[in-house]
């Protein structure tokens, strides 16, 4: 063998080991979320396909059929799917008419000293249960709560629980540090310097926020209102406590449908109606964010 | 010596809760609604020493923990401080709205309770699915099957076995906040009619397809176990039509009552004589028109983790002397006439709980093609999503 020839096998073999190593690596380090995946998510979603095209069996749950009868039925839930759409997204709305102050303040505003603890003041409602909490806006709105106060001045039998608005109200409660976060962050980021150009060259205040501030802040933007939508459309709790049951939205059509009618295959085809339209929601917010804030980028969270 | 951080505080995490629970509870008292959410147990067994309290005899058998699935507001929590006190086994309560969440829960499997409260007419049903165990009648002494009305009991067996045991009977009529409902109702027809007019935004119905339904079918003048096709509409019409008005759809409704949230609700004998009490201005109607008489069991589902502990709770709540309590607290009618004797006469001579016989002429006991019909569950799934 010339050392040439030599030389020719090393190279060929150096640059195999690496590309090996660094499959390892990579697979060593995708493994376990890929694991985790496949165990709690793609096979549980596998399970609820096959299980969209069965029948409700005589007593309930499941039995084997193959049949198209539960997405025909989709339209009998058709309300619950339409207070979903409508609410969910006007509740993402809310909280950010709510966040972008605080954030605007925390990020810009706040002194930089206290800076940390205003942050971490926003996320401090996250250490109790959102159903502690959510119990506690019942008694809030309870006749014996506001409409109590109410009544002292004369204002007799309001009823503000099991409204939509106590549901929404709920909902901007709950989520809004999830929207005040990424807000936070983008502003954050943002370049003090362009602020000063801008007012350099003669913009108002007003004029640099709408189109300096504004601009630049919007991939958090529209990050917070793509998470809280997301939620949102899978959300149980608030509608089920502060709407009485009669603010309805497909989460609660979903957990009637497994835990009182046990209709699972019905259910199951609700379910992975659900999953596609939060994608659908999920690509048609992404590419608005693109269009609108020109980045290629959105962070999730 | 150094002191723990929370000795000076001007209250415990305990108190807090308690505090908060009775507050928003109204007149329930701390220690009912703790009771029977199992937060007071919880609390009661986190802070007591294991075994401080307990007969070795039995805690070696019955192990420390065991898990009841109920029904809101129904025992008596003193009940089960009792019985952890006596046997060392901590009672964990599941509270339910609807014998359907039950079977639900049974059919999806790994529920761990080792005693569940099941209503006459789903026994049959768990039979059929294989859900709950023949009873070992050895294991609950306590029982005494000569001194129970077979008129409430006879669905706990079926075929000559016994399946369950009857924990207590009663009526589903409704309850009316009379100081703010002026309009005297007396049966079902009034019932939607002023959910729609006087009560409107205050009248709660059951997050129970039996109750709710039947009653509205009830209110047409049909059959409260209906499962004909057209009458399902017409009362799939009427609750459409009433939802709009309607305060809630909950089962857990004594909340609402107490807040003064909601005026008017369908009710349960023991809800009703409970409200009452404490609130007399809430009367307890039953329906003119019909309505529901049910008995509650004591059943074993087969998936029972500790089968033993749900023996001994049952022979425990069996045996009068501990029935009695139980029926003083929550206020239900009881099927055992060695019960009946021992309790005072202000319960037995309580129209609520132990209405004119005539009055009871008219309801019908559930039956069990109601509880898998799937004409009525997708109903309740419509009228709700709706």
């Amino acid at each position: 063998m010339t050392s040439s020839e030599v030389a020719a096998i090393e190279s060929q073999m150096k640059p195999m080991t690496t590309d090996r190593k660094r499959h390892l690596v990579t697979a060593a380090l995708v493994a376990p979320a890929g694991l985790w995946l496949c165990v709690f998510l793609v096979l549980p979603f596998m399970a609820m396909v096959v299980f969209a095209f069965g029948e409700r069996a005589p007593e309930g749950g499941y039995q084997a059929a193959f049949t198209f009868a539960q997405f025909a039925n989709l339209p009998s839930r058709a309300a619950a799917f339409w207070n979903t759409m409508m609410i969910a997204p006007a509740g993402a709305f809310l909280c950010l008419i709510v966040a972008y102050p605080a954030a605007y303040y925390l990020a810009i505003k706040s002194n930089p000293k206290y800076r940390l603890t205003l942050v971490s003041l926003v996320v401090v409602p996250f250490w109790t249960s959102l159903l502690v909490r959510t119990y506690a806006w019942m008694y809030i709105l309870g006749s014996r709560g506001i409409p109590n106060l109410l009544g002292m001045i004369g204002i007799e039998d309001i009823r503000l629980l099991n409204t939509p608005g106590a549901v929404l109200l709920g909902i901007v409660y709950g989520y809004l540090p999830l929207m005040i976060m990424p807000i936070y962050v983008s502003l954050e980021k943002l370049d003090r310097r362009l602020l000063e150009a801008s007012a350099d060259l003669g913009a108002k205040p007003v004029s640099t926020f709408l189109g300096i501030t504004l601009p630049l802040s919007l991939p958090g933007v529209m990050t917070g209102v793509a998470l809280v939508t997301i939620l949102l459309l899978g959300e149980y709790l608030i509608p089920q406590l502060l709407g009485g049951g009669k603010v309805f939205f497909i989460g609660n059509a979903l957990v009637d449908l497994f835990l009182q009618s046990r209709n699972w295959p019905f259910g199951s085809a609700i379910a992975v109606t659900l999953v596609v339209v939060v994608v659908i929601v999920l690509s048609v917010a992404m590419r608005i964010a693109w269009k609108v804030s020109g980045s290629r980028q959105v962070d999730l969270v | 010596m150094t002191k723990w951080y929370r000795e000076n505080a001007p209250i415990s995490a305990g108190n807090l809760t308690d505090e908060w629970m009775r507050l928003k509870r109204g007149s329930v008292t701390r220690r009912h609604f703790l009771g029977v959410t199992g937060l007071g147990l919880a609390t009661a067994v986190l802070a007591r020493q294991p075994g401080l309290f307990s007969s070795k005899a039995y805690a070696q058998d019955l192990g420390t923990t065991m898990s009841l699935a109920t029904w809101p507001n129904y025992h008596d929590p003193a009940t089960f401080e009792a019985f952890t006190a006596a046997t060392g086994v901590a009672v964990e309560v599941n509270v339910f709205g609807s014998n359907e969440e039950m079977l639900a829960k049974l059919q999806a499997g790994g529920t761990g309770w080792d005693l569940f409260v099941p209503t006459n007419y789903t026994i049959s049903t768990y039979v059929k699915l294989g859900l709950i165990d023949p009873l070992d009648m050895s294991k609950v002494p306590a029982f005494s099957q000569a001194t129970e009305s077979a008129r409430f009991t006879s669905e706990g067996a079926i075929d000559g076995t016994t399946y369950a045991l009857p924990k207590n009977w009663g009526t589903t009529g409704m309850a009316v906040n009379t100081s703010k409902i002026k309009t005297k109702l007396t049966s079902w027809k009034d019932f939607f009619e002023v959910a729609m007019t006087e009560a409107d935004g205050r009248a709660m119905v059951h997050d129970y397809q039996l109750t709710t339904i039947g009653s509205a079918l009830v209110s047409l003048g049909y059959s409260f176990n209906s499962i004909k096709p057209e009458e399902l509409a017409k009362a799939e019409e009427l609750l459409i039509k009433v939802k709009p008005h309607l305060y809630g759809i909950n089962s857990d409704y004594q909340p609402g009552m107490r807040a003064t949230d909601a005026w008017m609700t369908m009710c349960w004998t023991n809800d009703g004589a409970q409200l009452n009490r404490d609130m007399p201005e809430i009367a307890y109607i039953l329906g003119a028109d019909g309505g529901e008489i049910w008995t509650d069991f004591y059943a074993i589902p087969k998936s029972a983790a500790n089968k033993p502990a749900g023996y001994a709770l049952l022979n425990y709540l069996m045996s009068p002397e501990n029935a009695v309590k139980e029926h003083i607290a929550n206020g239900a009618p009881t099927t055992d006439s060695r019960v009946l004797a021992l309790l005072p006469t202000d319960v037995t001579s309580n129209k609520i709980v132990y209405p004119d016989e005539a009055s009871l002429t008219k309801l019908e006991f559930g039956a069990a093609v109601t509880l898998t019909d799937p004409a009525r569950a997708e109903l309740m799934a419509r009228f709700k999503s709706a």
